[in-house]
């Protein structure tokens, strides 16, 4: 309940994406992100060609441009702060509309929201074209210790299951006419948190009975699933070295 | 707290990125191998149960004032619960899970985002709470009330963690003691909801299940049964003075100490061939632009405080090590 990470992003789809194997999406997402990152903020024109090509990608994935601008909501407090930089901005300032801006300011402004809004939109391709646990598998294949990844993939399962259960002993509260406004009232919600965590803790050593009760060694079994192809790496790599040309032009241009 | 938590992609300079990744890879490598000493085979289950808790409390909105709704950040209070290292690790995995699944905070500004949310608040809070449990009395109360302060305490450093990045890794031209007066001062109001959640979600573990509480396994039951909580009341009085109080100092050191340079900067000649160094198209371009006077305070803060916040996260990182020596296998 809340703030709405309930639910994973994933759009059920067929497309080259989907198809993609979820380690080359990874690599090819942070590769692409990082060449977005590091180029120089006065280069409008190398943002503009990158937001093309995302925008091309969104298109070969088959999510909807609307799903992606409502997921791009995550990034907006950081569009906020970026929108005051100007008015309290140090340096050299311009005048618009008679109010003074600081240019430096305003050039700081573009960059964290161009830097955020491709970033994030990569992000969201990524997890709109690959479904949950196949990304933290993806996360193994790319080195991620085998512990981290595991205790990932238990998060994920019990995740919708924890969830449902504070929003029980929220309703619960509700419906008992207790609807707190002040933060000296929270003491109820305070303890059902401290419950939950007892439940949760209990739940996990349940789990890991039945577990050992199934064998369990310590590690996760690993299934047989397909790998990413030298045909797969290369076309992820031709994307990622087509953002990163357009860096390094607009690094020599600046 | 939207500030110092899942910041995007490009809010800090590349540079920065990868320093923080680094430390954070380092830290949460180190804190992987000592939470599977301290759970064994039951690392996997139970660490993931824990950070589900901990995405769904982020989820949990809690009352703050007159409708307006908060929530949890939850570092300090696994780190209490279950150890610094394996909070570290839970709340590592939540940050990184945000970000990968939910596009929730950037992959390349994952190295500050774990740094400030995981490593800092488990490490840095779990330090300040052993440290309150020395003087507190070792009774209920004076867990829940070291409980208090330090998850207080580690989204304050979270917020001063963001801020020392910003010295370094700065996009925009605000300079350090300002966005460090506004980070501090916000977030020393914000974890006044994290501390009374905090401390009462763990009175609430040690009255169902005292041994749980990984900060508390010192207590014996005689001594739990007979204390009673404090009353949340009381609990929200001196966290809005202890907050308040703080907030006053530093800005007070923040804001004061910059005027009084910059007098002895025009005295000298100097302040304008300060503001003058604009250096367009280097990495700490915007930094620079900030002037002589900023530049020493700015660096004389950041050195004082980023040392408090090392030594909090090595003292947390030292106890995790300690502990896990001196230290029976629990039981199944």
């Amino acid at each position: 309940m809340g703030a709405g990470h309930a639910h994973a992003l994933y759009v059920h789809e067929h497309s080259p994406f989907h198809r993609l194997v979820p380690e080359v999406k990874i690599a090819a997402a942070v590769g692409m992100i990082t060449c977005v990152a590091i180029t120089p903020r006065q280069e409008v024109w190398a943002f503009a060609l990158y937001a093309v090509i995302v925008m091309v990608l969104i298109t070969i994935s088959r999510v909807s441009p609307l799903f992606v601008l409502a997921r791009l909501a995550a990034v907006a407090p950081f569009v906020v702060f970026a929108l005051f930089i100007p008015f309290i901005g140090t340096g050299d300032t311009t005048t618009l509309w008679g109010i003074e801006l600081s240019i430096d300011g305003l050039w700081a402004t573009w960059n964290i929201i161009i830097k955020a809004v491709l970033g994030a939109s990569i992000s969201i391709v990524l997890t709109a074209t690959t479904e949950v646990p196949d990304i933290i598998r993806g996360l193994g294949v790319l080195r991620v210790p085998a512990l981290f990844t595991s205790i990932a993939t238990f998060m994920i399962r019990y995740l919708e299951l924890i969830t449902e259960e504070l929003g029980r002993m929220r309703v619960a509260m509700t419906a008992r006419g207790y609807d707190p406004r002040w933060l000296y009232q929270a003491r109820p919600i305070a303890t059902s948190a401290g419950a939950m965590f007892v439940r949760s803790y209990e739940r996990g050593e349940r789990i890991h009975s039945a577990m050992l009760a199934r064998g369990f060694t310590g590690e996760m079994p690993i299934f047989d699933r397909r790998r990413a192809g030298p045909v797969e790496w290369a076309s992820a790599a031709l994307l990622v070295s087509v953002f990163a040309v357009v860096a390094l032009l607009a690094f020599t241009t600046s | 707290m939207v500030l110092a938590m899942h910041a995007p992609d490009g809010f800090l300079n590349p540079g920065t990125a990868v320093v923080t990744a680094v430390i954070s890879m380092v830290v949460v490598g180190f804190s992987l191998r000592q939470a599977r000493a301290q759970l064994s085979e039951r690392a996997i289950p139970l660490a993931g149960i824990a950070a589900a808790f901990v995405f769904a409390a982020q989820m949990f909105n809690f009352p703050v004032a007159s409708g307006t709704t908060g929530h949890l950040l939850g570092g300090a209070l696994v780190a209490i619960l279950l150890g610094p290292s394996v909070g570290t690790v839970v709340v590592t995995i939540v940050v990184v899970v945000q970000a990968l699944v939910f596009a929730d905070g950037g992959l390349t500004a994952l190295g500050y985002n774990v740094l400030n949310m995981a490593v800092v608040t488990s490490y840095g809070g779990y330090a300040v709470f052993r440290l309150l449990r020395k003087v507190f009395p070792s009774t209920t109360g004076g867990v829940v009330g070291a409980t208090g302060l330090a998850a207080w305490a580690s989204v304050v450093m979270a917020a001063v963690a963001f801020s020392i990045e910003w010295l370094f890794g700065a996009t925009a031209p605000i300079p350090f003691d300002q966005v460090f007066t506004a980070m501090v001062g916000v977030h020393s109001l914000i974890g006044i909801g994290e501390a009374l959640v905090s401390a009462i979600a763990v009175g609430a573990v040690l009255a169902a299940r005292p041994d749980l509480v990984f900060g508390a396994r010192d207590l014996d039951r005689a001594q739990l049964e007979e204390s009673r909580l404090p009353r949340t009341r009381t609990f929200v009085i001196g966290g809005v003075l202890v907050a308040l109080l703080f907030a006053t100092v530093v800005s007070q050191f923040a804001v004061d100490n910059p005027d009084g340079l910059e007098a002895v900067a025009v005295d000298k000649g100097f302040i304008d061939s300060g503001s003058d160094s604009a250096m367009a198209g280097s990495i700490f371009a915007d930094y620079a632009t900030e002037g002589i006077s900023n530049e020493t305070v700015s660096l004389a803060v950041a050195g004082i405080v980023g040392t408090i916040v090392t030594l909090a996260v090595a003292g947390g990182i030292f106890l995790a090590l300690r502990e896990r020596r001196g230290r029976s296998p629990a039981p199944v």
